[in-house]
């Protein structure tokens, strides 16, 4: 029971219940979390409940799953908290959100820190509208960026498909960030603090880059 | 019997997700196999009146799950084909009435009944939706072409996919070629360009498919409409045979046509 107690640590916040869960494997994470619900029924039915898995990778099934078992007690999951991207992403392709609240610039920067200048985030599928990819390093995508995607880089953000989404490069300000990509048609993309739309394409579909020249967005032909 | 579970989803309303569920069901039972039919839209059901049943509901989808009916008894007889039932929505309910556990374990049961139960989804990504693809085998995701639904049905195959349901196929519905030759409507390759899922169907409009959803007569028996046959073909494409798609092939047509002019 004390093993269990402190691996769930709940505490009341303005949006409804915030769980920390601790480090453990995830199926005894999830029997902890069950049983200190079933221990106090009346306490937790019809809650709106946040969850923060710490840097857990969860897949969409394990997440189902956990969400099912909480609303069949009467809960709402509503948001999962994480600093896997892999989980985020997870939460967010289930509708959850993945901050309570306001952001956790705190939290953020220092993640921010901890990646080195070479680590990048390697997805290798399709983005489809509504995913939000967010990283505070940068972002290879063997795939298409479709209308509706976001991605959010610390670094920069390239893309092996077509770009139709809304990119923001170098998001905590490197103006050394750039965009790349096969076909380079964002909604909308930004570097640093500078936003541009897509002008009108003429001509044929060639891979280009977009970089900040002198404070200005530019897009050019991708040459090696 | 082990019947195989398809659920129709679409994201966007109005795109004819539940025409399409009731004219597949027409085509399938008229080629002798049993179908069931679960309107998934609990609270704005439609399916029955689409059918032509509406006035022989007696118990719905949320009796059957909460245990005051056996589910033969909600199974609606649509006494037009031997083969084809419906299991029509609760309307005084809401989606919370029912979780997505409920609707793996009643498709379960429905699975040793028949050979097909196809789900009519709700508009929308929420509870509805989630419980509407909870039991399905496959999914097939409709839209129209219109850039809206076709964001929709983007962002409906990566739930679909998030929730580790396979890929599922595409049908465009209501396709208008005159529009489509004269560069005002998406065709079919840029829709598929983008969503990058298998074509299952091309819907082409029909104002005869308004009508017979007005009169309860779903018009897939109907040889003349140009729909109806569109929906017969999804029918035996799901029954695995391989159809040629329709406008594919009488492209050369509409093209001499406009051509001569």
């Amino acid at each position: 029971m004390s093993k269990a107690a402190s691996l769930v640590d709940i505490k009341g916040i303005r949006d409804g219940l915030l769980v920390k869960l601790g480090e453990a494997p995830w199926p005894d994470l999830q029997t902890a979390l069950v049983n200190a619900i079933d221990e106090r029924q009346a306490f937790f039915k019809g809650a709106h409940l946040a969850l923060d898995v710490g840097s857990q990778v969860l897949h969409v099934a394990e997440l189902a799953a956990l969400r099912e078992l909480l609303s069949e007690r009467g809960i709402f999951l509503w948001a999962v908290l994480s600093d896997s991207p892999i989980t985020e992403q997870t939460a967010q392709n289930l509708g959850l959100a993945t901050r309570i609240s306001k952001p956790r610039p705190a939290e953020v920067r220092q993640a921010a820190e901890s990646v080195a200048g070479e680590m990048a985030l390697w997805l290798s599928h399709t983005l489809r509208s509504g995913t939000r990819i967010e990283f505070p390093g940068s972002v290879v995508v063997m795939g298409d960026v479709n209308p509706g995607a976001e991605i959010v880089a610390g670094g920069s953000i390239v893309v092996w498909g077509r770009l139709r989404g809304v990119v923001h490069a170098g998001a905590q300000g490197d103006a050394n960030a750039m965009v790349c990509a096969l076909e380079l048609s964002p909604t909308q993309l930004r570097i640093a603090g500078e936003i541009a739309v897509s002008p009108k394409r003429k001509g044929k579909v060639q891979p280009e880059i977009a970089r900040l020249q002198d404070g200005v967005l530019v897009a050019e032909p991708w040459r090696a | 019997m082990t019947a195989k579970v398809v659920t129709v989803t679409s994201g966007k309303g109005g795109v004819g997700k539940t025409t399409a569920v009731a004219n597949i069901a027409v085509a399938l039972a008229a080629k002798g196999q049993k179908v069931v039919c679960v309107d998934g839209d609990i609270g704005l059901r439609n399916l029955d009146v689409v059918m032509g049943l509406e006035n022989r509901i007696v118990y719905d989808l949320v009796d059957v799950i909460e245990g005051r009916c056996r589910l033969r008894q909600a199974m609606i007889h649509d006494k037009r084909l031997p083969e084809l039932y419906l299991i029509p929505a609760a309307q005084t309910r809401d989606k919370t009435a029912v979780s997505p556990s409920d609707m793996v374990l009643l498709c379960n049961e429905l699975r040793l009944e028949c050979d097909w139960v196809l789900v009519d989804s709700p508009a929308g990504i929420e509870r509805g939706f989630h419980n509407a693809i909870a039991g399905a085998d496959k999914i097939i995701v409709m839209t129209n072409p219109e850039i809206s639904a076709v964001r929709d049905a983007d962002r409906v195959i990566g739930l679909v996919e998030a929730a580790e349901k396979g890929s599922p196929e595409l049908v465009v519905n209501r396709l208008n070629l005159a529009m489509v030759k004269r560069g005002d409507m998406l065709s079919v390759d840029d829709i598929l360009d983008l969503l990058a899922i298998e074509l299952i169907g091309i819907v082409p409009e029909d104002e005869s498919v308004i009508v017979a959803s007005n009169r309860g007569a779903p018009l897939t028996l109907d040889a003349k409409s140009k729909a109806g046959q569109a929906f017969q073909n999804i029918a035996r494409r799901l029954m695995g045979e391989e159809v040629p798609f329709l406008e594919l092939d009488t492209q050369g047509l509409w093209q001499r046509l406009l051509g001569r002019k």
